[in-house]
């Protein structure tokens, strides 16, 4: 579409400034339009002054808007403005920026807030919202444990195909990426141990090291943190999303509790399925040191089991294996709690997501701190 | 069939797996009307929205828009294309991580070089024009009603001033104060901008007020004509809509009010 470009013109008559115009004055024209309007306006004057829009060929809102603000304009500069021969099809154009106008100088835009005071303001926000989220988790705390203990008192009311799906989901859908890792951190700790051990010709204590470090602390925990990756922010996503379409104000409308069938099930589930992640993880990692312990080091797989039986107590498995509960537990619930938290839009979803990882993966992280500093105390 | 068609439908076939939703669809938009799309559910009416707009590639049949065929075309002119016609969605489809008034210069920025001030100026006469307060432009969807986010995605629609605008649903899910003022906005708009409006809807009522033609969807083709046209049309479906007990209240209402 070729069209002729807008264009303003001043052509002054005997006693009154004249502004002449034409043209399309349309919204791909703005640039240029608003600059030739500057110059030519006077910047100060008096008397009258005509805007004749005889010449206009078409105009729409944006083109509107500007020639209404050419007589707002001078009318702030000390003229007595007008708009002639403007074609009446564009008319009611005019007339609603002009309308627009008035209600404009009625309302204002928020003022801007000192830099200062919104970073102080923010800090504070900040300090505060930390301090609410302990106290919120605490309280869903509180309602998944009441849930757990009517569970217990009337199993039957458990959602028991919700739970075994979850375990599906979060356990038999796992093991490939689990194995992989533990795998490889089997053969890494074995590699480690390896170079430095042969130092003291004690390689054969390359055995007692991955044993102790896999069924100890490393099994759990990557497990726990590739759980926590995989599943607690599924739990989010999922619940977020469905606090999003009101299915879970559906469920309360219905009488259907949300924490019973959405945040038992995956509690639940996600109990059942770590541990057992755990013991495969601890059996993969193992096998990745007696790879490494047979192709590097010469010692047999024979000789790794015995090496094993003798350095290992049972009590190093347990310890490991007590840990995954209470990990899985803190990321099922972290899990749903910003599931519940998400709050109208896309984006929120993906932040509360974001936010359940990081949370779970420090938790699970302090805790296990937590553990081996107990356990030290204790003496175990 | 006018010379003047702005959206030119041929032959038009889509299908989904082994459904198939129109065969042989012929239809013309006429520069400057509004023009109603209607259907029972499942007949495809924000499908061939969606196949004009561009977001559905159809099995088969040409789409001339503004005189030119719609498929085929690609980078930069396609974008000339886009910049002159907007699109509503049903809930709005306002980008959510953008306040209001950033959702209506997406378009801006993108189509045209509008300095700044003017085109915050610009901005807050679209979000007056779709009659929100001003306030309403610098919050986010979440913090609006479906209502005021419909108008939104209006001011949005009509951020560059487009020729063409196509309404999904526009008055579905508005209470009827706010669908009624909804009707007249869009009536307002089409006659101060000189707006083509192409509308799927169900609301019978804004369909009455509103549309100078409209199409009924049925048999997977497209029956166009006027609201006193399509009551004597013979189609049991037609029928069923227009002199059903809702189709008998708005045409009654409709006469009243002239």
């Amino acid at each position: 579409m070729t069209s002729p470009e807008g264009w303003i013109k001043r052509s002054d008559e005997a006693g009154s400034t004249v502004l002449l115009v034409g043209g399309d004055w349309r919204i791909d024209e703005m640039a240029t339009l608003s600059r030739a309007v500057e110059r030519a306006l006077p910047s100060s004057g008096s008397g009258d002054l005509r805007v004749d829009a005889r010449g206009l060929t078409s105009i729409d809102s944006a083109g509107a808007w500007l020639l209404f603000k050419i007589t707002q304009l001078a009318g702030q500069r000390g003229y007595k403005a007008e708009i002639k021969g403007l074609d009446p099809d564009f008319e009611t154009l005019i007339e609603r920026a002009t309308q627009a106008a008035e209600r404009f100088t009625g309302q204002t835009t928020a003022p801007p807030v000192n830099p200062i005071i919104r970073e102080l303001n923010q800090i504070g926000k900040a300090v505060f919202d930390v301090f609410g989220k302990v106290v919120e988790l605490i309280s869903f705390l509180g309602l998944t444990v009441t849930s757990i203990a009517f569970g217990l008192i009337r199993p039957w009311r458990v959602q028991i195909r919700a739970t075994i799906r979850q375990v599906e989901l979060t356990g038999l859908n796992a093991l490939p990426i689990v194995g992989l890792l533990a795998f490889l951190i089997g053969v890494v700790i074995a590699f480690m141990g390896a170079v430095q051990l042969k130092k003291f010709g004690a390689e054969l204590y390359t055995v007692d090291l991955v044993g102790v470090a896999v069924l100890r602390e490393l099994g759990v925990l990557f497990a726990a943190i590739l759980v926590a990756g995989r599943s607690g922010s599924a739990f989010t996503a999922q619940i977020g999303t469905m606090k999003v379409n009101q299915e879970v104000d559906a469920m309360q409308t219905i009488g259907l509790n949300p924490v019973d069938v959405l945040v038992l099930p995956r509690i639940l589930a996600l109990m059942v399925s770590l541990p057992l992640l755990t013991i495969y993880a601890d059996l993969v990692g193992l096998a990745g040191g007696a790879v490494i312990c047979a192709t590097v080091l010469d010692i047999s797989t024979s000789a790794f089991i015995t090496q094993l039986a003798t350095a290992i107590d049972p009590s190093t498995f347990w310890i490991g294996m007590m840990k995954a509960p209470v990990f899985a537990f803190v990321i099922a619930v972290i899990g749903c709690y910003e599931g519940f938290k998400v709050s109208g839009s896309a984006e929120s979803v993906g932040q509360r997501t974001t936010t359940s990882v990081v949370e779970s993966i420090f938790l699970v992280i302090g805790i296990d701190a937590a553990f081996a500093i107990a356990l030290s105390y204790l003496g175990i | 069939m006018t010379q003047d068609a702005i959206i030119q439908v041929r032959g038009l076939i889509n299908q989904f797996g082994q459904q198939r939703i129109h065969d042989d669809l012929d239809l013309d938009v006429e520069r400057g009307e509004v023009l109603g799309v209607v259907g029972g559910s499942g007949t495809g009416k924000s499908v061939l929205l969606r196949t004009i707009v561009g977001l559905n590639r159809p099995r088969a049949g040409s789409i001339r828009v503004f005189g030119e065929e719609m498929s085929g075309l690609t980078g930069e002119d396609l974008k000339r294309f886009l910049r002159r016609w907007g699109v509503l969605f049903q809930d709005g489809a306002l980008f959510s991580s953008l306040t209001v008034a950033q959702n209506i210069q997406i378009a801006m920025n993108e189509h045209t070089t509008v300095p700044p001030q003017l085109r915050d100026e610009i901005t807050r006469l679209k979000i007056d024009m779709v009659g929100l307060p001003l306030e309403a432009g610098s919050k986010y969807p979440s913090e609006l009603s479906g209502g005021m986010r419909k108008r939104a995605g209006l001011a949005r629609a009509l951020a560059v001033d487009p020729e063409i605008v196509f309404l999904d649903e526009p008055t579905a899910g508005l209470d009827p104060i706010g669908a009624a003022a909804f009707d007249q906005l869009i009536l307002d708009l089409k006659q101060s901008l000189g707006l083509t409006v192409f509308m799927v809807t169900h609301d019978l009522d804004s369909l009455i007020t509103v549309t100078d033609r409209i199409a009924v969807l049925v048999d997977k083709k497209a029956k166009v004509g006027t609201v006193e046209s399509l009551m004597r049309d013979n189609d049991p479906w037609i029928r069923e809509y227009f002199h059903g007990p809702r189709g008998r209240a708005a045409v009654a209402a409709s006469h009243k009010a002239h």
